[in-house]
């Protein structure tokens, strides 16, 4: 297998262009999501979603200010979101037909021509980000431009982010400069900059796509603690196995039994 | 920035991560905020005072860059005893006509010297005030006296120093708090920052947009950031400038090579039928002879060359006689007014949508309405070429189809990507782009179709005198494939121009006046050097030094920062080690450094111009500002503006504050148009809320080549307004409902959207409400989404030097709910004209 591939996503110099969104749709050729005013702040896609691979989110955060006690923003966070490609993947663990796979790149990827529209995965991600398209049924995510890395490119979105903010490359080396950001941006005094994700240690084993946050996870609509899903399947399989052993021996038991009654 | 030029504003991030401070002033809080250091929230149509008490900060503190100011700034020239102050007149400069409307600028001159003034200073203010005359100025210089008396110790009450500071001292931190809402702390943050940032060591930049330019002060407004930059020594300075940020691609290149009325490539004025007589008399008034103005005839001539070729000589005045002559404003909103008055019978629209993109879509309309022909040349059928069918005067009954009698031609275009050709961005880069795929169908290029509209018509001309200028035009571009493309580059090596040996030249220093080579643009001479297509370069910025002269071509001369002679010290040392950019080699007896030097590269820092010299050999050794005709940077205009030589604040034409600085409110030449088509707000009750309009990063202009994708389309489906919790409690509005607002131009429709991004600002003891709306909608246009056209709202009131439009500050009403259909818009529009 090839190297790691990842993406480091810094929240802090996003500029809320979508840039990345209209590139991967374009590349992707993903149908559009729908023209909705939603009236949240400047977002109008909403949530990742099986026409939605990129998603930028927008969190204003407001205090009080001096004129007539109105509150006022004084910070505008904006992020953009994607599939986590985890290292431990219950998509992946949960697909039936093996449309799910994880690439050279260890990066995990539906294959369109195998998805049977199932729709185990969707529930399975702990993220959300897997989902079914209506009038087609089956699931669909981002692949972080399988067929661009196979090619030597890298991501759509990636190469369309004008300020960086999505940088893709071998994780290790990522996650190496995702440590310095934010030390930096702690020492700058921004006590609440964390990264999400890069932990191998977490629960789904650390993600291919991880962030630079500025605050709390859950301000960004992102669960604070996710585990992989098929995290007991393991343990259940156990103790579902030990159950079916232990049936299976009280009914032979009772066989037993009838023919000693013989 | 970042909402409006998201790929420029890469670079302020990469200065932010070298540790620049960046401020954001702006009335609302937007994605540029967001990664700002600080946002000032600023009332709209307020800047002058802001700048102006930046200003007063430096001059009362002495924190101005004494050396630099007193070298290459006009802070020493002495000013006529005639000029009076906007502070002695109450918000009026000397030299104002009430019948007239407009200044007469002779009395803001300097102290007269015994040679008198120059022609053009005695032909007074009212001409200019005509022809936009003052907006060629911007480039070209107005006829100063090279030499004026000057007083080195900036203590003489009439030195420009002096002035500059009396006008400037009521501009304080108190009145920015009470005009702009900016908190007096705020602004001491800004002002301890930007001065802390400027001088030997550091310096500072402005960038800025429309958001500047969009007033009836416009050209003010960059003029008092030019009199901040100078004093902090900021300009001619790696890191430093004022950073205009144009609104399309190529804007630059469309005012180098103009589509405006009143000038002619590189800046030459456009004739004029009432003043210019033949080439001598027009060159006699056109400018000054010090300076590189003072070259203007080799230009000019060249230029005729390249359009007229053999049929050019020195008998017929190189075929001066075939320019277009003006016969006043032909302006875009004069235009308009002509088309409703019947005077203007046909109109090109190229690439532009003006019934949702410009002012005052009504008047628009109802300008093409009364036309004879219309020719719409465009990537969609955007509203300008339908407004025939479904405009929206149509729902209200004003016009109906059947009576209009505008016969309509549309005409599809090719994209940028479909052919090739310059960009000129506002850094003055020429970046040539390939094409990237054919057009399809009918589309064409813009230069395809005047190149064989031209053809056309010259094989339609007689052998009478009339058609002689068109039939002795050069028209013979190579033509390539199929459709007979012309050769882009061919156009590119005729503005580039060639010399006597037919070779192409390499800088504009070998035009000649003799008629002995030809230049299509002055300034992009050296475009072509060497037979190359320079603008094609594209070294990448790895492999060449940090000014990356090897990307692209940048006019003039490839030189990436104007004026940097002001980058060393009058006798030619950087400043410092860390802003070292071009310097004097006494060794070598030249100048060099990093970028091409901005001046004559064998002229020493020491030279002194002996009297009487001519255009370049007229400025001094230790002048920067070579196309002066002084040389110097100025901080008071004493010629060229019809609005007054200092910036002095005035409210916008429609505003809901008195001006408490002077009697007279608003820019009292500022150019207005009392017409029944696009009446003004009563500046009573009835408009409360200051209006403001912008774009959006999703979108682009008037939505043609946004709304009909749906991946843009999507992120921004509908027209909305921006307003703080506080004005949709006050205004009855709740988040994601609808909201009308008024003008007396219309009522308008959009989606509300409530947000703490925008703040109620307290003036004085008042409160102060802010409503923002962008302008990418329209009814049609092939979009996906369509909604109102927010540009029926604005006003047409134009700046009177440039004749741009105050779409960025007006008042306006807002109410719940949708608006009212049909006629009945009309009614609610009516009761709010009469009160």
């Amino acid at each position: 297998m090839a190297e790691r591939m990842g993406f480091f996503t810094d929240t802090s110099v996003c500029i809320g262009c979508k840039a990345c969104e209209v590139a991967c749709k374009e590349w992707n050729q993903i149908p559009d999501d729908g023209f909705v005013f939603e009236a949240t702040s400047y977002d109008n896609t909403g949530m990742l979603g099986a026409s939605t691979w990129r998603h930028v989110a927008f969190i204003e955060q407001s205090r009080p200010v001096a004129v007539g006690g109105d509150e006022g923003v004084d910070r505008w966070l904006m992020s953009s979101d994607v599939c986590k490609h985890c290292t431990r993947a219950a998509c992946l663990d949960v697909c039936p037909t093996g449309a799910l796979f994880r690439t050279e790149f260890d990066t995990v990827v539906v294959q369109a021509d195998i998805c049977n529209g199932c729709g185990y995965c969707v529930p399975a991600c702990p993220y959300g980000v897997i989902d079914r398209r209506e009038g087609d049924g089956r699931a669909w995510k981002c692949t972080m431009c399988y067929d661009r890395q196979r090619g030597g490119l890298e991501p759509a979105c990636s190469k369309a982010c004008p300020t960086d903010s999505i940088q893709f490359g071998p994780l290790d080396e990522l996650r190496e400069r995702a440590e310095q950001r934010v030390a930096r941006l702690r020492a700058d005094g921004n006590e609440r900059a964390r990264l999400y994700g890069e932990s191998p240690d977490d629960g789904v084993g650390g993600t291919g796509a991880f962030f630079l946050l500025l605050d709390e996870p859950e301000v960004y609509g992102l669960p604070p603690d996710p585990v992989v899903t098929t995290r007991d399947l393991p343990a259940m399989w156990g103790w579902a196995g030990a159950a079916a052993l232990s049936a299976a021996g009280a009914v032979a038991l009772a066989f037993l039994r009838t023919g000693e009654r013989r | 920035m970042a909402e409006c030029h998201p790929v420029g504003f890469q670079w302020v991030m990469e200065a932010k991560a070298r540790g620049a401070k960046v401020f954001h002033v702006d009335p609302r809080f937007t994605r540029t905020s967001a990664l700002a250091d600080r946002h000032l929230p600023i009332r709209a149509g307020s800047d002058i005072v802001l700048l102006g008490a930046l200003i007063n900060h430096v001059l009362a503190n002495e924190l101005d860059f004494r050396e630099y100011v007193l070298a290459y700034t006009n802070a020493a020239s002495l000013v006529s005893e005639d000029f009076r102050d906007t502070e002695d007149l109450d918000g009026l400069f000397s030299g104002w006509d009430p019948e007239t409307a407009t200044y007469d600028p002779r009395s803001w001159a300097y102290e007269s010297t015994p040679e008198g003034r120059p022609s053009e200073q005695a032909e007074g203010g009212a001409r200019h005030a005509k022809t936009a005359g003052p907006d060629t100025y911007g480039a070209r210089g107005a006829a100063v006296h090279p030499s004026p008396p000057t007083d080195p110790t900036l203590t003489h009450p009439r030195c420009v120093y002096q002035i500059v500071k009396r006008h400037f001292a009521r501009y304080t931190p108190e009145l920015v708090e009470q005009l702009c809402g900016i908190p007096r702390d705020d602004f001491a943050e800004l002002a301890e920052a930007i001065t802390a940032n400027s001088g030997r060591e550091r310096t500072t930049a402005w960038v800025y947009s429309v958001g500047w330019t969009q007033h009836s002060v416009g050209a003010q407004y960059i003029r008092t950031a030019s009199i901040l930059q100078l004093l902090l020594g900021n300009m001619g300075r790696p890191g430093g400038g004022i950073l205009a940020l144009r609104g399309h691609a190529s804007i630059q290149g469309s005012t180098d090579i103009p589509t405006l009325f009143n000038i002619l490539p590189g800046y030459l004025d456009m004739p004029d039928a009432g003043r210019h007589e033949g080439l001598d008399h027009y060159l006699e008034l056109e400018g000054g002879s010090t300076g590189f103005w003072g070259n203007r005839r080799a230009y000019l001539v060249s230029l005729l060359k390249a359009w007229w070729g053999e049929a050019a000589t020195e008998e017929n005045d190189f075929c001066f006689g075939h320019l277009p002559r003006m016969t006043g404003d032909h302006g875009h909103y004069t235009t308009v007014m002509n088309q409703i008055d019947g005077i203007v019978k046909g109109y090109f629209v190229v690439g532009e949508n003006p019934v949702v993109g410009s002012s005052g879509g009504r008047a628009q309309r109802l300008g093409l309405a009364n036309l004879d022909w219309l020719v719409v040349r465009d990537l969609a059928l955007v509203e300008t070429a339908t407004f025939w069918l479904d405009g929206p005067e149509l729902e209200t009954g004003e016009l109906r189809t059947e009576d209009i009698g505008t016969e309509v031609f549309f005409l599809p275009a090719a994209s940028h990507v479909e052919k090739e050709g310059t960009f000129t961005n506002t850094q003055r880069l020429l970046q040539w782009r390939e094409k990237a795929v054919d057009p399809s169908g009918d589309c064409r290029s813009e230069l395809w179709f005047y190149y064989h509209l031209g053809k056309l018509i010259r094989r339609r001309l007689t052998d009478d005198e009339i058609d002689r200028p068109v039939r002795e035009l050069t028209w013979d571009y190579p033509e390539l494939g199929v459709h007979g493309e012309p050769s882009a580059e061919a156009v590119l090596r005729e503005i580039n121009g060639v010399g006597p040996d037919g070779r192409a030249l390499s800088s504009t220093s070998q035009l000649r006046a003799d008629g002995s080579t030809t230049c299509g643009c002055w300034i992009y001479c050296g475009v072509y050097a060497d037979e190359v297509n320079q603008a094609a370069r594209r070294r990448p910025r790895r492999e060449q030094s940090a000014v990356a002269p090897e990307w692209g071509w940048a006019w003039p001369a490839n030189r990436r920062i104007l004026y940097n002679r002001a980058s060393a010290d009058p006798e030619g040392r950087p400043w410092s080690e860390r802003k070292a950019y071009v310097w004097w080699d006494a060794e070598r007896g030249e100048w060099t450094g990093h970028d091409v030097p901005d001046c004559e590269i064998g002229k020493p820092p020491g030279y002194v111009p002996p009297e009487g010299a001519f255009a370049q050999d007229a400025l001094a050794g230790t002048d920067p500002f070579i196309m002066q005709s002084d040389g110097k940077g100025w901080l008071y205009v004493p010629l060229g503006l019809v609005d007054g030589p200092l910036p002095a604040h005035y409210e916008p034409h429609e505003s809901p504050v008195a001006n408490p600085l002077y009697a007279q409110q608003a820019n009292p030449a500022r150019h207005t148009y009392n017409r029944p088509e696009s009446p003004y707000n009563a500046p009573d009750g009835r408009f409360p809320y200051v209006l403001t309009t912008y774009r959006l990063t999703e979108h682009h202009t008037a939505g043609a080549m946004s709304r009909p994708l749906a991946y843009l389309a999507e992120l921004q489906p509908e027209l909305f307004c921006e307003v703080s919790p506080r004005l949709a409690a006050e205004a009855g509005l709740t988040n994601g409902g609808w909201a009308t607002i008024v003008t007396s131009r219309a009522v308008v429709e959009a989606r509300v959207l409530v947000t703490g991004r925008m703040r109620p600002l307290r003036l004085g003891g008042v409160i102060v409400h802010q409503v923002g709306l962008p302008y990418h909608w329209g009814w049609g246009g092939g979009g996906l989404v369509t909604g109102d056209v927010t540009n029926d709202l604005t006003p047409l009131v134009l700046d009177p030097n440039v004749y741009i439009q105050e779409g960025k500050a007006m008042t306006c009403d807002v109410r719940p709910g949708r608006r009212p259909r049909g006629p009945a818009a009309l009614d609610l529009l009516e009761r709010y004209r009469r009160g």
